[in-house]
């Protein structure tokens, strides 16, 4: 294989493998807090573009993007207070079924809200056709953008988690709520912010996204679940490890391409290594057997 | 509940005494479209179209002084459901006819069922196999795939290409576009030598665009899908620097898709109706004025909606029901079967309509014209 197309297929990996991550680290956030694997998930991404798309056209760019975040975190802590904090210690089972309806009911109203066209965001720098040149491979600046924004996600969601004290505190709910309950940090609390987080953070993603893949309102079924897998790949719960998983998925699926691989089969892929994770190493590649053995889901 | 509804029933009985004799009873036509779910982008403009060109024709009268009576279910692209209404619409609603449904996957399920209660059925679905081999009281009003594979393979000719790629979303759609593709290549001297067939919900295709770029000997890539991945490919394929031009096929014919794709969908040439193409027919073109005022009608019933090809399908499936109901003089259900199968020289969005006793689709491949887009428009393709 020249080097060429060898990068071509390695960059296409990793724009498929940013967005597995960005949507398996939103799963993480809630995860961690709550034990539950939000499955509305793929819609906050959704939202997110499809609000700064609407919003664009009142606004300049940049603006529209920080107020369709600002809007989907808020819509993310609404949720959280009206669906779930009211419940009186839920089963993990339940939570997940309510965070399924969510998402059904979210995409309906998508599109009566949006219609059923395809949306996109202008490119954040250059437009559709340009390209930019490296290791002989021709990539779209986007993915610069979608690359450099995970990045910064990542490492200040770390910097979050060890440095503030509401970092911190929702940390200690992930060990251990009742402990953290009982040093009088406020349960529930964690929990709604830990939606606002998610919300936000897919939001970002929608926005960074919309240019490469198009905002459609029912792409957050698909997303949901690459998502799901590259998490549960990564270790539940774990961020950095989500984008080690998600970049190591989409460059199997785009190297799967370059081997001959029929491509209509691409999501069986990311299916066959969720079943196989679950069964080998449940716990994840980058996974803590013990950790992942206290955790009821 | 029983005695309610025989209340009722005596009620209408009664009502009936009064008013049975003068007045005809409306006529029941149904409609299965897909309103919600996936296929939306086809079912909604139809079912939007429909209902405005069945207000209008009650709003003028009726035909032959009865009304009709329009009961439309959303099947959201689900062949079950679409089943269970068509026995419902058959069976307790008694319609002549039923429009729709909007996929081919759809449509052939009903064919049977259709066939067996002696209902028309006007299906606004692509797939050639819908009415050949012909089934007698099958219909449909879209422009046929295999007249839409040549179109580009002589567009092809023209250009001197031979070699080309194929590109096909794993709808029912994209997977009959795909085999009128290799049927008919041999027939024009091409040679298909990269055939990928991707999932309908890929967000990137920049993989599968290298893959096939690497094959130098491409003169030419044919994507045949629908939403959103007919942007996709657009975009990836200029992102990679790749410049052979870019066939779509004749779903690519609503403008929101050239606002998709932006840039890149600059000189992609589909097959089209002459929907797209209206403003720059001749006067005397015998499509020019219905498409007019159907261009004109939508935009000004639905908040400027641009009107597209598919609700054009819708279109052209309740005024040509109309039409064969009024040449019937009787909306008795098999007059208007016959009166349809007579129909010729009916002028409708899709083309100009000659149905006969084989040829239950009515057009010929002289309703498409070849397409681009130019500045962000649609125009007509010259060479």
């Amino acid at each position: 294989m020249p080097l060429e197309l060898f990068s071509q297929y390695l960059f296409a990996g990793i724009t498929y493998g940013i967005i597995y991550a960005i949507v398996a680290i939103g799963f993480n956030i809630i995860y961690n807090t709550t034990g539950i694997i939000n499955f509305a998930q793929g819609e906050f991404v959704m939202l997110g573009g499809m609000i700064s798309i609407s919003l664009n056209s009142l606004m300049p760019l940049p603006l529209a993007i920080v107020c369709a975040v600002f809007i989907t975190m808020l819509f993310g802590g609404l949720l959280e207070i009206v669906f779930i904090r009211w419940l009186e210690s839920p089963s993990v089972l339940r939570m997940i079924i309510i965070t399924i309806g969510l998402s059904i009911v979210i995409r309906e109203v998508a599109l009566h809200i949006w219609g059923d066209g395809v949306r996109a965001l202008p490119y954040f720098t250059g437009n559709v056709v340009s390209s930019v040149q490296i290791l002989g491979a021709s990539i779209s600046p986007q993915v610069l953008w979608a690359l450099a924004v995970c990045s910064i996600m990542v490492l200040m969601l770390s910097l979050f988690f060890k440095f503030t004290s509401l970092g911190r505190e929702m940390q200690a709910c992930a060990s251990n709520r009742l402990a953290a309950t009982l040093c009088g940090i406020n349960a529930r609390n964690m929990v709604t912010f830990s939606f606002m987080l998610s919300a936000a953070i897919g939001a970002v993603a929608g926005c960074v996204v919309s240019p490469i893949t198009s905002t459609q309102y029912d792409m957050g079924t698909g997303l949901a679940i690459k998502g799901f897998t590259v998490a549960v790949l990564g270790g539940l719960g774990n961020s950095m490890a989500a984008v080690a998983a998600g970049l190591l998925l989409g460059i199997i699926e785009a190297f799967s391409v370059g081997v001959g691989f029929p491509l209509v089969f691409q999501d069986a892929i990311a299916i066959s290594i969720l079943l196989v994770i679950l069964f080998v190493r449940p716990h994840g590649l980058f996974g803590n057997k013990e950790a992942a053995g206290l955790k009821e889901f | 509940m029983k005695s309610m509804f025989s209340g009722m029933a005596a009620v209408a009985c009664a009502m009936m005494l009064f008013v049975a004799a003068p007045a005809s009873a409306d006529i029941k036509v149904g409609a299965i479209l897909a309103e919600t779910g996936g296929a939306s982008f086809l079912g909604g403009p139809e079912a939007r179209t429909i209902r405005m060109q069945v207000e209008e024709i009650n709003a003028a009268g009726g035909i032959n002084g009865e009304k009709i009576d329009l009961v439309v279910k959303d099947s959201a692209a689900n062949p079950q459901k679409a089943i269970s209404f068509a026995k419902q619409l058959i069976e307790e609603e008694k319609v002549i006819a039923i429009l729709g449904p909007s996929t081919s996957g759809e449509s052939m399920k009903l064919k049977a069922i259709c066939e067996k209660s002696q209902t028309i059925l006007m299906s606004c679905g692509a797939a050639e196999v819908i009415v050949n081999p012909v089934a007698k009281w099958v219909f449909k009003t879209p422009q046929t795939d295999s007249f839409a594979a040549q179109k580009i393979f002589m567009t092809m000719n023209d250009l001197g290409i031979t070699k080309i790629a194929i590109l096909a979303g794993n709808t029912g759609f994209g997977k009959a576009g795909r085999s009128q593709l290799k049927k008919y290549a041999p027939q024009f001297h091409i040679t298909i030598l990269e055939d990928e067939v991707y999932d309908k919900k890929a967000t990137d295709l920049s993989a599968v665009v290298a893959k096939i770029k690497a094959n130098k000997d491409v003169q030419a890539v044919v994507n045949w899908s629908i939403v959103p991945a007919q942007a996709i490919v657009a975009k990836n394929m200029r992102q990679a620097g790749w410049a052979v031009p870019l066939f779509q096929s004749h779903g690519f014919g609503n403008v929101k898709y050239i606002e998709a794709a932006g840039e890149a969908a600059e000189g992609i040439i589909f097959p089209s109706g002459r929907l797209l193409a209206a403003d720059v027919l001749a006067t005397s073109h015998p499509q020019k004025a219905v498409l007019g005022k159907y261009i004109a009608d939508y935009m000004a019933k639905y908040d400027g909606e641009q009107a597209s090809t598919f609700g054009g399908h819708g279109f052209d499936a309740i005024m040509i029901l109309a039409k064969a109901i009024e040449n019937a003089g009787s909306s008795d259900k098999a007059k208007v079967r016959d009166a349809i199968e007579n129909l010729s020289n009916h002028a409708g969005t899709g083309g100009v309509y000659n149905f006969s006793a084989t040829d239950h689709n009515g057009l010929g491949i002289d309703a498409f014209e070849m397409m681009t887009v130019k500045n962000g428009k649609f125009v007509l393709y010259t060479k």
